[in-house]
Formats: structure tokens, C-alpha cells, sequence
């Protein structure tokens, strides 16, 4: 039967048609849906795990215990779990483990793009990758299968692309049945990695890829498609829709593995066309691996001067590909002639950005205008929080991965830096890696001032449940972390837990605070504007006549807060209006305004009262 | 439609551009047309992009039709057609249309924070106009915020949309309701319907 699925979705089905009984992961644009589907399968556990590392080591410990089991996560995650990655590539498993690892190409929603096919090489596992979402649900079988034939982990490597198109899959209904047979391991030589036993296992994994490049060669996701000879392309992933597309007559090598390589398959392949390339995304990874095998690809006739900063043999390095950039760069590289297009239409209008912003009624709203008025240096942190940059706010300095605002705030501080720093940071980006660095400032006596901004979910990845919501990914009512205690119990003495709309009290707070010396936390508590709770409360504010157009209240950056077309007659500046359709009615714009020209929530209810009556 | 009649008009395939501003329901409209694609018996893919875009920013997404379909991306002046729920993001987009292509667009406005701040000016009305008409005499302005909030469901617009094109494409209403009821909570499907025929009869008024 076929139905439509996302990349991702097809991933979930493939797990659950094979049998896979434990998901842990942790959540990350473009993996997060995989865990979310995997998780209202019959038969199946899965959990949001408190970051990728136990995560993965949560998966490991699953496919120790005989379950076959998957851990994803975005590709930075896999930075995180790097750790279990190495040493469950040294010991296998009893029972099939995937790892997914999600790029993301062009970073639409990422601080960099690495490769991760990188890491599979880097730790000897075979990395297989899909071309859609049919191949996204077969190769996921296909893991599982291959992680037991070569007791191994297996990369399922996805890219946003693959992540996030849906097109048709082909599934069935069935579950495979995992035997219930196998007693816990106690084979320390293979699972206790102390030096002894990990030198033994090292020769044995650098003899598994020997042995997976040899299964490769009649691995059947690794397939020629012989059309005319005169060009031979080799290629992998999403990469293979766009040679299909720009190059329709040539012959391919599509690779559903691309580590390790069929040696044989590509000799033979490429000694059966006049000229071969490599098509791929982001790093020569096949391209250098081919090299390696002694394969002379085509060469440009003269060096391509390219409009990409850096190229590989004939595609560009960085970002996502896609036809036009294939076409163009094959058309540079002499091996398809297309017409040059004449000049582009020129749009002769300037076109107001639309960057993503801090939403209407956000409650992270009111620490950043604080901020921005304090004018301190803020190291940010991951999370809908980092939009704290965009002006007008304007307040991030830096932002460079999950947990790490805390630890750069305290090495300027150690640093001697003159400013005094504050670190914001979400709560579930707290509960992924701000502990350790937030014990590392009470223990190593910094005095940077920790914001953590309670919104009650992980927000930015679309409303995930962490520790501090009390329910499961599968719904399940669970313990409800205490923020404050945490932070008290990890040496912090000065805590404080405030309304997240309260504007003067964080101000006030801050203030105060920066007066004093030693490290301080401040957790704004409030719920993401966006759940469905908090909708219920929604009641847009109104603009009273009181209001001179000061522009104070824009300075908040609230998209529901308009310049109107009204002038306001002493000032000829135009005065604010509110659009009733976006605002929640958080009262930050009234509390700022310093004429009272916005009505507050009860009095927006009086007026209304009124006005009925 | 069925897939000769899709090749005859459409050689290789329809590219859909959906574009619009998270919340207006851009990804349900996509969904809704993936499907239809599959229940009309094409290859389909669609292409979007989660994360950032979706507070506040653009939200765009690639739909293919065809016999068979590769790339999921549609690249600069690939669109078939665009249906634009927001008059600026129309703009945004109208670069990637095919010479001629058709284009909906939702005559309404979502004013960016750029512009309330007072960094940029929204373009006005007949600047748009004007310069869609450089890329197509093929535009079709739909009332979809106006006819949503007249039906008493502003979240509509995009419902609407989705009845002006399937006019316009002369596909059956009813397989296209068919497939919208598939992708909402049947609470509000009465709205939808209402929301659809509004937009299904503007265009044939439109076109009489």
C-alpha cells in the first residue's frame, strides 16, 4: 500500500516495520518528526532523551539488552553523542542499533553544515543514505539487518531535504518479530573497553569495513542504471534526484552506501564510460574516496573559474544543491551546453525583510528589552531565544551551540573582562548542557548572571515535552523538575523565579544584581505563547488617545505593535495601533509605555464592559 | 485531470510555489495538494522547511506533479503556478515563475516588524501589480482574508485559495473536498467547505 511521507515519517515506519522496539533522541530541526511518529506506533517506547549523548547511549543500551533500537538527532547532535558513537563502534551489539543523523544543508535552521557521512568514516560504521522517502523507510530496514549481519552501528544518514519531502512510500503491515530469546550480555572483552580489551577490538572493526566494502559490491541499494556511456556519474542521497534531472541519458552509480565503498562496482563502472564525475552534497566524500581508489574522474578542460567560493572538482562545497546550481556548474565544467538565459527581470522594488522575530506575546520578550536597555555583552544560547539578536532588541553577542552561553559568559569573566555578563539559556537547552556549565561557574566562582528562560517546552523545534513539563514524548505524566532547587543544589545561592512578564521585576532584579559580585540565576518563568493553554488566555491590548507616537513600544520588536497611518498632531510622529489579530494581550508594550496610552488586560475587559452596557 | 491531460498542458509536470507567512496555513494547503496529486494518480513530491521560518518568516513549499518526479526543489522561474497567501511574499517569490505562469494572490497584508520599526516601506498596492505583471498577464487577485473572515474563519484564506485554483485548473470540487477532509479535524470542516465553494465561485465568476 502506498501513502505519502515525509522523509522523516518514512524513517519512524521503516523502524517500526523492523521490528525496532526503543527510540531515544533528543529533539533538532530536520530530525524531530522521526521520534514524534516513532512514537505513536503500537509495541513501541520512545522518549525524548535529556541530549543526544544519552540519547544515543540510552539506544546502545537497548541493542546491548537484545532490542533493536534507534537514537536520532540533527546533525550537531551526533557532536554531542560523538563519545557513545566511539565506543559502541568498538564494541557492536546484540541487537540492531541505527543511528540517524540528520544535515542539514545550507543551514536553514543550523550554526554550521557539517558532513556527517565524515563521522561514519571517522568511526568505522557504514553510513547509508537515502534518496527519498521510499529509500528512507527501505534503507532503515536495511540498517537494522546490516547492524547484526556486521555487529556494527549503522548510520542513517538524512539531510533536511530528505528529511522534509514527502512523496509516495510503499509499506507494509507488518511487524518483523525480534526473538525474546537473549540473556543480558556478560562478555566483558567485548563490551568493557578498558585498554586491554579496546586494543583487541580495533583490529576487529578496521576488519569489519574490509568486510562491508566486499558486501557492498552486491548490497542491492547500490545499483548501475547503464543509459548512454559518453558520461558516468557516482552519486549518493538527494544529490540523485538532481543528476537524474539535469543529466537524464547519463549512466549512474547510485550509492546507497557511501561508506565504505564497493571498489570493484565503482572500477567497473567507471571503466564502462567514456568520462566519470561525482555528484554529491557538500564534502568530497565519495569524490576523495574514489580518488583514493585510483579512479581518474573528468577534468575540466581549462580550471573552472567558478562563481562558487569553493569548489570541488566541478560542484560547489557549501550548501544544499539543487538543478539550477547542478546545471550551472556542469555547463561550466563543458559538460552540458545550456543556453544562456537572457537578462533577469529586474523587480525595481525593495522588498521588506521578513526575518524570523521574536513572536507576539513571546515570554522572552521582556528579558531581552531589559537587556538591551542594561546594554550588557549577553552570550545566548539555542533556542527561539537566539531571535533575541534580531533588532530592534538586538541583545545577543554570541550564540554558538547547545549549553555553551553559560561556559563563554564565565571565561570572560575569568577573563577579567570589564562587563559583566549575562548567559541566557532555555530550559530544555539548560537541561541538555547548562548544568555542567552552570555548576562549573558556582564551583569556579565567576559572577556572570545566568537568565534561564522558562517557557515551560522546547520550543523552537514546534512544542517538544522536556523534564521540566511533567509528561513523556508518550504522554505519560512524569516528574516535574524544579528549576530553582536544581539550580540552588548546584551551588548557586542567589536564585530568583519571576513572572516572564513582569518587566520591572527583572529590571529591578538585574539591576540589583549587577551591584552585587558572585553568580546569580534568574528564571523567568511563563508559557510559550504559542501552546494551546496559553491561546486560551489570548485578549488583544488597544491603543487609547493618550498615545504621542514616542516609539517606545515598538523598541519591544512585538510584530503585533503597528506604526499607524495617523499622525500624531504636535509631533507629526506616527502613533502605535495594535493589530487584533496577532496580540495575546501580554501587557509587555502597556507596562512600557510611558504615557499609559495602552490599556491593559482588565482594563481592556472594563472598556469592553462598558461599551456592551 | 488525468496524466495525459497533465502532460498535454503541463509538459513534464505542474511545480506549485506555495508561499506565505507561518500561521496562514501554507503547509495544510501543500498537504492538501500532495495528496490531491497522489488521489489524481501522479508521482508527487513536496519539499518545506521547518524550523525558524516558521515564527513569523516565509514559509514556502515545493509541490510536483508528473509521471515522474526527481528534484523536490523547483528553482528560479520553474513555478507552473504560485499561490501566494501574502501580497509581499508574492512578491518575494514572483522571480521563480515560468514565463506566463499563473499566480494567486491573496489580497492581503502581513506587515513585517521591519516595516512597523521603520526600517522598510511595504510596497503598495499597484507597485505590486506592476511588477508581477512584468513576469505574467497570468495574475489572479483572490479576496481570501476578506471572503475567510465574511464566512466567520479568518484561518481560512488559504481554504479559499485552494477553491479559486481548483476553478481555475478544472479540477473536480469534489475530489479536492475530498482530500481537505482528510487533513482537518471534522469540527471545522463546515467552515472549510464554505470557505472552498466562496473561493471555487469567485474564479468562475472571474472567468465568465
Amino acid at each position: 500500500m502506498k501513502r505519502i511521507l515525509s522523509g522523516n515519517e518514512a524513517v519512524a515506519r521503516g523502524a517500526w516495520e523492523a521490528g525496532c522496539s526503543v527510540a531515544s533522541g533528543y529533539p533538532g530541526t530536520p530530525s524531530t518528526e522521526i521520534m514524534e511518529t516513532f512514537a505513536r506506533y503500537p509495541n513501541a517506547y520512545a522518549e525524548w532523551a535529556t541530549n543526544e549523548k544519552v540519547g544515543l547511549d540510552v539506544a546502545i543500551g537497548a541493542a546491548y539488552a537484545g532490542k533493536r533500537a534507534i537514537s536520532t538527532m540533527k546533525h550537531v547532535g551526533l557532536n554531542v553523542a560523538a563519545d557513545a558513537l566511539f565506543y559502541v563502534a568498538m564494541t557492536g551489539v546484540e541487537a540492531g542499533l541505527v543511528i540517524v543523523s540528520a544535515d542539514d544543508p545550507s543551514m536553514h535552521s543550523s550554526q554550521n553544515e557539517q558532513d556527517n557521512r565524515q563521522f561514519a568514516k571517522f568511526s568505522r560504521i557504514p553510513c547509508l543514505d537515502p534518496a527519498d522517502s521510499q529509500e528512507a523507510r527501505d534503507f532503515t530496514i536495511a540498517a537494522f539487518d546490516l547492524s547484526e549481519q556486521f555487529d556494527t552501528p549503522v548510520m542513517l544518514r538524512m539531510t533536511t531535504r530528505i528529511c522534509h519531502t514527502s512523496s509516495p512510500v510503499e509499506v507494509t503491515e507488518q511487524q518483523q518479530q525480534i526473538p525474546e530469546k537473549r540473556k543480558y550480555p556478560r562478555n566483558p572483552a567485548k563490551y568493557v573497553m578498558i585498554p586491554a580489551n579496546a586494543r583487541r577490538r580495533h583490529p576487529v572493526i578496521e576488519e569489519r569495513v574490509s568486510e562491508l566494502s566486499r558486501f557492498a559490491e552486491n548490497f542491492p541499494y547500490n545499483r548501475i542504471e547503464y543509459r548512454s556511456k559518453s558520461l558516468g556519474i557516482i552519486t549518493g542521497g538527494v544529490a540523485y534526484q538532481y543528476a537524474r534531472e539535469v543529466f537524464p541519458d547519463a549512466s549512474i552509480l547510485k550509492l546507497g552506501m557511501v561508506y565504505p565503498l564497493p571498489v570493484e562496482m565503482i572500477g567497473t563502472f567507471s571503466g564502462s564510460v567514456d568520462k566519470v564525475i561525482v555528484l554529491e552534497e557538500l564534502d568530497p566524500f565519495i569524490e576523495d574516496q574514489v580518488r583514493l581508489i585510483g579512479i581518474e574522474l573528468y577534468k575540466p578542460a581549462k580550471p573552472i573559474n567558478s562563481d562558487f567560493a569553493h569548489t570541488k572538482s566541478i560542484f560547489p562545497i557549501t550548501g544544499e544543491l539543487n538543478s539550477a546550481i547542478v546545471r550551472h556548474a556542469a555547463h561550466r565544467a563543458g559538460l552540458i551546453n545550456v543556453d544562456i538565459k537572457q537578462e533577469p527581470i529586474n523587480l525595481n522594488v525593495s522588498l521588506p525583510a521578513r526575518p524570523p522575530t521574536l513572536c507576539p506575546g513571546c515570554p522572552h520578550r521582556s528579558s531581552f528589552y531589559v537587556l538591551s536597555k542594561l546594554k550588557v555583552p549577553v552570550n545566548g544560547d539555542i533556542g527561539c531565544y537566539t531571535l533575541g539578536v534580531a533588532p530592534p532588541l538586538s541583545t545577543i553577542d554570541t550564540c554558538g551551540c547547545m549549553g555553551a552561553s553559560i561556559g563563554v559568559a564565565h571565561g570572560a569573566a575569568v577573563a577579567g573582562d570589564q562587563e559583566r555578563h549575562v548567559a541566557v539559556i532555555g530550559d530544555s537547552t539548560f537541561f541538555h548542557t547548562g548544568i555542567p556549565a552552570l555548576i562549573n561557574v558556582a564551583y569556579n566562582r565567576s559572577n556572570v548572571i545566568t537568565i534561564i528562560m522558562d517557557n515551560r517546552v522546547t520550543g523552537m523545534t514546534g512544542h517538544q515535552q522536556n523534564p521540566g513539563t511533567g509528561f513523556t514524548l508518550q504522554n505519560q505524566a512524569t516528574v516535574e523538575l524544579d528549576i530553582e532547587k536544581l539550580v540552588l543544589a548546584c551551588g548557586i545561592e542567589k536564585v530568583l523565579t519571576v513572572e516572564a512578564f513582569q518587566v520591572d521585576i527583572i529590571e529591578k532584579t538585574l539591576k540589583q544584581w549587577m551591584k552585587e559580585d558572585g553568580p546569580a540565576v534568574l528564571i523567568t518563568r511563563e508559557e510559550c505563547a504559542l501552546l494551546p493553554s496559553a491561546r486560551k488566555r489570548y485578549l488583544p491590548l488597544q491603543v487609547t488617545d493618550q498615545c504621542n507616537g514616542c516609539t517606545v513600544c515598538f523598541r519591544i520588536g512585538c510584530p503585533a505593535i503597528l506604526k499607524s497611518k495617523e499622525l500624531d498632531p504636535k509631533y507629526q510622529r506616527p502613533l502605535a495601533v495594535i493589530d487584533q489579530e496577532l496580540c495575546t494581550g501580554c501587557e509587555i508594550c502597556a507596562q512600557v509605555c510611558p504615557r499609559d496610552a495602552i490599556l491593559f488586560r482588565n482594563q481592556v475587559i472594563a472598556l469592553r464592559k462598558s461599551e456592551v452596557g | 485531470m488525468d496524466i495525459k491531460q497533465l502532460n498535454n498542458n503541463y509538459p513534464g509536470g505542474i511545480n506549485f510555489l506555495l508561499t506565505g507567512v507561518g500561521g496562514q496555513g501554507t503547509i495544510l494547503a501543500s498537504n492538501v495538494l500532495a495528496d490531491l496529486g497522489m488521489a489524481l494518480g501522479f508521482d508527487v513530491k513536496k519539499a518545506e522547511i521547518h524550523g525558524m521560518s516558521q515564527r513569523g518568516g516565509n514559509v514556502i513549499s515545493y509541490i510536483r506533479w508528473g509521471e515522474h518526479v526527481y528534484s523536490p526543489i523547483i528553482t528560479s522561474g520553474e513555478a507552473d503556478i504560485i499561490l501566494a497567501f501574502e501580497k509581499l511574499e508574492a512578491l518575494r517569490s514572483i522571480e521563480q515563475i515560468r514565463p506566463d505562469g499563473m499566480i494567486l494572490i491573496n489580497d492581503y497584508a502581513i506587515v513585517p516588524v521591519t516595516v512597523s520599526a521603520g526600517l522598510s516601506e511595504y510596497p503598495d498596492n499597484e507597485n505590486i501589480q506592476e511588477s508581477i505583471e512584468k513576469f505574467t498577464s497570468n495574475a489572479y487577485w483572490v479576496k481570501g482574508q476578506d471572503i475567510a473572515e465574511e464566512i466567520g474563519y479568518p484561518k481560512a484564506s488559504n481554504v479559499v485559495l485552494l477553491g479559486a485554483l481548483t476553478a481555475l485548473l478544472a479540477i473536480g470540487p469534489k475530489d479536492v473536498l475530498r482530500v481537505i477532509a482528510t487533513r482537518i479535524p471534522q469540527k471545522y470542516y463546515s467552515y472549510n467547505e464554505k470557505a472552498f465553494d466562496a473561493g471555487y465561485k469567485s474564479m468562475l465568476k472571474k472567468s465568465d
